[in-house]
């Protein structure tokens, strides 16, 4: 299963902004609200979430320490 | 594809102006569409056009002698770019390209310059667009000038380590900007320096640290 950003619909004014800057087609709108649909294809490139206004988008990154 | 006269009106240039006077504004308004990751201006050319995103994202960056791109602003639907050489006359201080396909509203220089002369009330509209960018810009430069928002990025990263398989606290670029206390385009170049550094590696949805002492020892520098 691949990770993907994380959407708060409650937040989507529907804009669509984010539908036109993902370059893997992830991001729908469905009646006017966020979907995103789940594929390897995201390389966290987080333009969705720079775009969207209403923060309803979010690209969370772990943070980890590499085993020496 | 007709230019819309309420699409006009809700530019904050025009945003005074009656159906009238936007209606022969319209006239001098052309269309031009482009598809994802298409340069719409080049740094350093001359200036022809003033835009106006209609729909769609441009992405406005300057380019490094190293070739690196710093982020200036995102211009989403009813913002304005390449105000400032339409008005100086110098040429284009900043490139553009399209984060998706776009429609944006052109009007040339020399019509630009009429319509001012035409209708002095945009103006005062002109001044607040132009002061907020000067505004926007000032807090960019300061940040990207000097080493500590680096290190404050770094001591971020630092303090928010996860598990080995990850699962810790999470943190997007927007939350590491408020936390540094700068702007999210200043955050996703301190993270391409600190990679640069060899300090961390981005992996996806990752950011793996792959020197700790080389990341403390950014995090050493004076804030
Ligand atoms: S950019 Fe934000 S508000 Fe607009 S459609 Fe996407 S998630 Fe919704
Ligand atoms: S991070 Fe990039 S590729 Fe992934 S969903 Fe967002 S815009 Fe699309």
């Amino acid at each position: 299963m691949a990770e993907m950003p994380v959407i708060d619909p409650q937040r989507c004014d529907g804009c669509g902004l984010c539908v036109g800057v993902c370059h893997c087609n992830a991001l729908a709108l469905v009646n006017d609200i966020i979907t995103i649909i789940e594929t390897v294809e995201c390389d966290w490139c987080t333009d969705c979430e720079a775009v969207c206004l209403t923060g309803a988008i979010s690209c969370p990154f772990e943070i980890i320490l590499q085993e020496p | 594809m007709a230019v819309q006269l309420e699409f006009l009106k809700s530019i904050l240039y025009f945003s005074d102006l009656g159906l009238a006077e936007l209606e022969s504004i319209r006239k001098l308004v052309f269309e031009k569409t482009a598809d994802r990751a298409e340069m719409v201006l080049l740094e350093g050319e001359s200036a022809a056009n003033l835009y106006f995103v209609a729909s769609g994202v441009v992405k406005v960056f300057r380019t490094s002698a190293e070739g690196k791109e710093q982020i200036l602003s995102i211009v989403r639907p009813g913002e304005s770019f390449n105000d400032v050489p339409i008005f100086d006359g110098g040429p284009n201080p900043a490139s553009a390209r399209t984060m998706g396909p776009i429609l944006l509203y052109g009007i040339k220089k020399n019509d630009m310059e009429a319509i001012l002369r035409d209708y002095p009330q945009i103006a005062l509209n002109v001044i607040k667009v132009l002061a907020r960018r000067v505004r926007h810009l000032v807090s960019l430069v300061e940040d990207l000038s000097f080493k500590h928002v680096i290190s404050r990025v770094a001591k971020i990263l630092f303090e928010h380590i996860g598990g080995e398989m990850g699962r810790g606290p999470r943190l997007t670029q927007q939350e590491m900007a408020a936390m540094a206390g700068t702007a999210r385009e200043v955050v996703g170049r301190s993270l391409k320096a600190l990679e640069e550094e060899g300090a961390i590696k981005l992996d996806r949805h990752r950011i793996i640290i792959t020197d700790k002492e080389a990341l403390q020892k950014i995090m050493e520098v004076p804030s």
